[in-house]
């Protein structure tokens, strides 16, 4: 049962072949088998996901109209603040906290009657690439358990990529959902800025957090994207619009006539070989379908990197100081005699890991007056100039394309010490949050030379998420009929879902 | 060496000030919630995951705190940035949940304004334009009570307690650019302009500017520089003036602190000063030597402000009359004393009784009934004259009762007390408590002619023509007839009674 898609989960559901009490009960199954390997959870709230499966079966027996996913089980990056529930962002910094409130997203799955199953490792304030910076230690990837899943939403990934949730939810400041939906080989959205409430989503970089889904397929993750998608009065960003028609695109997957660009600046050198071979076998399919395929030209995205090292620690570095040991989760250092300053300053040494601080102390420098116009003042020049490359790019092409990541996963501890080599893993991911636009990841088959996922990206303008849909469904359906079965099913570290 | 005079500061020191007013708005929610910002609350009972800052929570922009700064704004002259926006001002402390404040940097919403004032010195009025720099929108921090230790500072104590409930309530700060030129009476021009300010608010009723709750507060910066020089001199900021009187006391302290500093040839500290109410000194805050970097920059969680033009305008045509030229129109309307108008002013009535003329009352009338039985029945009450159950109406019918001979002035006041005893309107009162004059002649007559019969000799003495003796009978009249006659008609009746009319 844990293989089906979610679609067809929904609709064994609908048919009353199943229940999600049944349904929900398989997966927690799942993860008591396999979660010890992968470490895809930071919590599993069993008994409130069988409540909330029991209250949607209810519902659906006294025939209320639910929607399309009511009862499917779902895994949420431990980044979404839910009631009652331990939410960490990876950080032991809030060890131990439970929100007296809901994230908008998760209400909006609550009212759709999604099972949320529990909580999942991240990179800590989804500060990273591999999941390894997680106040938890890391998730490892169940294609080969001694990788990783990729960051910052790996827990989300790997839930998904183990059979151990059906969707789950992530967030993409950087590439945080495409990158690890590409290093396990599933479909991850990173949907337009403001497309989706940041209430409840703890900060990281507020103008390029967003928070997008998980599935295996392009339709599974449509249907997730409908329910989490909308306008929220709670956030001042959020885009009152209504949602694109992603779930009608993905059924009726169709690329016959699009121009698809591909970026010059993502691809080639820096990139592995079967990365690039995977791609470009990509595109052929694309155009065997019936696209044409232009090349465009994205000078600035050479700076992104570069700027969004600034513009995120920046804003994190502010976004970050509520965690004061006042109010809620860590407190330490707080005996006889202590001020206020001196328990602060003892629980964030305590509570923030390497990589938080690194990135606290490098925003806090670059805003720093007599630094702020050549540091955080030049980065967002460099945005101006990539959100221009994208606008004219678009003029040329209905979407734009590249792989995902340039590399397949990595070994575990692998890049640790050297963040720069980490930082690199985000340049082809980075450009779509630095313009606000909206980017999906969607396996595109396995790198020769170490059998591992290989993601395609497909990156289209802002509120137009249904293209991604529309082209990935597409691409999907061609390559799903070359392989003859899903790319996980090749999956051999936990067998796939037997 | 001794401090020196006010006299000898002035006669070889220029001094230079700078004034910013924070303005707590009466916005009903908060600047970025909806919580309540009602004064005097239960601790902590006012606020939510936004103001608390819990992890995930996000501001939004409340829109009538918008529309309150605009209107400041347009009331001080100012130009309305038809773009603006929030900026963060990081800093720890315990008292603001984010550790940094919600605020306005290079982006502010109204800029380049003025405000004129008048003062009445030795030497008749003298008017000063105050230049506004800015008016800007923040958020208020919260309350910390530091428990234990000499000075109620956060040093030293033994611990500290947080009050949430203040964090987040609408701030506007009115910054002036620096004041050079107002010589001498530098602290009576400062305390002249906040009042103005505060008049200014409460005419557009955005805030209740309650100085002594902390709704209206002043920064008053200070320097001085040798008259006829060019060269600022350092100043020193003084917080925590919380009343007008204190405005012009803090002022004038650190004119003489400063005077006396420099006459020894020493520095001034820049530094933030914090004024004493008991001995109008002020005694050294935080040093400001080293300028604490607060690391600015556009908060990414709200979008820019925006106002049309359309809803600027639309809010300049709702915009009251300026403060300082209604009491200047009223005065003449009403051709009223200057020591009345100014009697008025202090006691808080002038819309009351504008309201009460409005209705038809006689201007001095209505300002006699407001300033005198009303307003000592309110001192007797230890309560503002506007929180009696008197309205400007019923003072209105009073005036016409009296004017129309139904009532004495005398019986009025009775009527008054009905009124604020809460007996109904005027007439109500009148009719409830039977309170009539007599102005019916035959009965009037009958009791004349009772009180002559009564006192035959002094009634003799007025008949041959000793007038000043009418007086005991009118006396006695008036005594019959439990006052409710009109003394004048008394008199009329009675003399010709007796042969004198």
């Amino acid at each position: 049962m844990i293989q089906q898609t979610a679609a067809q989960m929904a609709d064994a559901l609908a048919k009353g072949e199943t229940t999600s009490v049944e349904l929900t009960q398989a997966h927690l199954d799942r993860i008591a088998a396999v979660d010890g390997q992968v470490k895809a959870f930071l919590h599993v709230d069993s008994e409130g996901a069988l409540a909330q499966a029991r209250e949607v079966d209810t519902r659906r027996k006294s025939g209320e109209k639910l929607s399309a996913i009511a009862g499917v089980p779902l895994a949420l990056k431990d980044v979404l603040a839910q009631k009652g529930v331990p939410t960490t962002a990876g950080s032991k910094i809030l060890q131990g906290w439970r929100p007296p409130y809901d994230s908008t997203v998760v209400s909006k799955l609550k009212d759709a009657g999604v099972v949320i199953m529990g909580k999942t490792n991240m990179d800590e304030f989804a500060m990273g690439s591999s999941t390894e910076n997680s106040g938890y230690g890391p998730t490892f990837n169940p294609w080969d358990l001694t990788r990783t899943p990729g960051g910052s939403s790996g827990g989300s990934a790997a839930a998904v990529s183990a059979f151990e949730a059906p969707l789950a939810v992530g967030s993409d400041t950087g590439g945080s959902i495409r990158q690890p939906a590409a290093l396990t080989g599933i479909v991850g959205v990173r949907p337009t800025y403001g497309a989706v409430s940041r209430f409840g989503l703890i900060a990281y970089s507020s103008s390029l957090d967003q928070a997008g889904p998980f599935g295996r397929t392009v339709l599974d993750t449509a249907l997730l994207h409908e329910v989490m998608a909308g306008h929220d009065p709670k956030d001042a960003t959020s885009i009152n619009a209504p949602v694109p028609a992603v779930v009608n695109a993905a059924k009726s997957g169709n690329v016959k006539g699009m121009k698809i660009g591909v970026i010059k600046q993502l691809q080639g050198e820096g990139y592995q070989k079967g990365v690039q071979t995977r791609f470009d076998e990509s595109l052929k399919v694309l155009a065997s379908l019936g696209a044409e395929i232009v090349e465009v030209d994205c000078p600035s995205f050479e700076y992104a990197l570069a700027a969004y090292y600034l513009i995120a620690p920046s804003e994190c570095s502010s976004n970050l100081a509520r965690f004061d040991a006042m109010r809620y989760g860590l407190r330490t250092g707080d005996v006889d005699g202590a001020s206020a300053e001196a328990v602060m300053s003892a629980t964030r040494d305590a509570g923030f890991g390497r990589e938080v601080k690194r990135r606290i102390i490098l925003g806090t420098y670059a805003l720093s007056s007599g630094y702020y116009d050549a540091y955080y003042g030049s980065a967002q020049k460099i945005r101006t100039l990539i959100i221009q490359d994208y606008a004219k790019a678009f003029g040329k092409a209905d979407v734009l394309v590249s792989p995902t990541a340039p590399t397949t996963a990595y070994k575990i501890g692998e890049k640790v010490d050297d963040p720069m080599a980490m930082y690199l893993g985000d340049v082809a991911t980075i450009p779509v949050n630095l313009a606000g636009i909206c980017g999906m990841s969607l396996p595109a088959g396995l790198a020769d030379e170490d059998n591992l996922p290989v993601g395609f990206q497909i990156m289209a303008p802002a509120m137009q998420d249904q293209r991604l849909y529309q082209v990935g469904a597409a691409l999907e359906a061609a390559l799903l009929s070359q392989w003859g079965a899903p790319i996980l099913s090749k999956a051999p570290a936990l067998g796939g879902a037997k | 060496m001794a401090l020196p005079t006010y006299d000898e500061v002035i006669a070889q020191w220029d001094p230079v000030l700078g004034l910013e007013v924070h303005v707590e708005l009466n916005t009903k929610s908060k600047m970025f919630c909806s919580c309540a910002t009602e004064f005097g609350a239960e601790p902590n009972t006012q606020t939510c995951p936004v103001c608390l800052a819990l992890p995930g929570a996000l501001p939004v922009v409340n829109e009538k705190a918008i529309e309150s700064t605009i209107l400041i704004g347009l009331a001080l002259n100012c130009k309305i940035a038809p773009y603006s926006r929030f900026a963060r001002k990081n800093y720890f402390y315990p008292d603001m949940p984010k550790n940094f404040q919600i605020s306005q940097y290079d982006e502010p919403i109204c800029f380049d304004g003025y405000v004129d004032v008048e003062i009445d010195t030795e030497e008749g009025p003298k008017q000063f334009r105050i230049e506004i720099e800015r008016v800007h929108m923040e958020e208020d921090t919260g309350k910390s009570l530091h428990v234990g230790g000499a000075t109620g500072r956060i040093h030293g104590a033994d611990y500290s307690l947080l009050d949430y409930n203040r964090a987040g309530i609408p701030l506007v700060e009115i910054v002036t650019k620096i004041v050079p030129g107002t010589g001498k009476y530098a602290p009576e021009f400062a305390k002249a302009y906040v009042a103005e300010l505060r008049d200014i608010l409460r005419g557009l009723k955005v805030s209740d500017v309650k100085m002594e709750q902390g709704s209206l507060r002043c920064d008053a910066n200070v320097s001085l520089k040798p008259i006829g020089s060019d060269v600022l001199g350092t100043r020193s900021e003084t917080k925590n003036v919380n009343s007008l009187r204190s405005v012009e006391r803090a002022i004038r302290g650190e004119m003489i602190r400063h005077a006396e500093l420099l006459n020894d040839g020493k520095k001034v500290k820049q530094e933030t000063r914090h004024f004493q109410e008991d001995t109008g000194l002020t005694r050294s805050g935080r040093s400001k030597e080293q300028a604490e970097d607060y690391r600015y920059f556009p908060d990414p969680d709200l979008v820019p402000v925006t106002p049309s033009a359309t809803w600027i305008e639309g809010l300049r045509a709702t915009l009251p009359e300026r403060p300082s030229l209604r009491r200047k129109r009223l005065k003449e309307e009403w051709s009223v004393p200057d020591k009345e108008m100014q009697a008025m002013i202090n006691a808080d009535v002038l819309d009351i009784v504008e309201a009460t003329v409005l209705l038809g009352a006689d201007p001095t009338k209505a300002r006699t009934w407001w300033l005198g039985e009303i307003s000592r029945i309110a001192n007797d009450q230890n309560v503002a004259v506007a929180d009696l159950s008197i309205t400007p109406a019923d003072v209105a019918e009073l005036v016409a009762l009296v004017a129309a001979g139904e009532l004495t002035d005398k019986l009025a006041r009775q009527v008054v007390e009905g009124v604020i005893a809460g007996e109904g309107k005027p007439s109500e009162v009148v009719a409830k408590r039977g309170i009539k004059v007599v102005n019916d002649d035959g009965a009037l007559m009958a009791a004349i002619e009772k009180v002559c019969t009564e006192q035959a000799e002094t009634a003799e003495k007025v008949r041959g023509g000793h007038l000043p003796a009418a007086g005991a009978l009118i006396g006695a009249v008036m005594k019959e007839t439990k006052g409710q006659a009109d003394a004048a008609k008394v008199r009329e009746l009675l003399l010709k009674h007796l042969g004198q009319g």
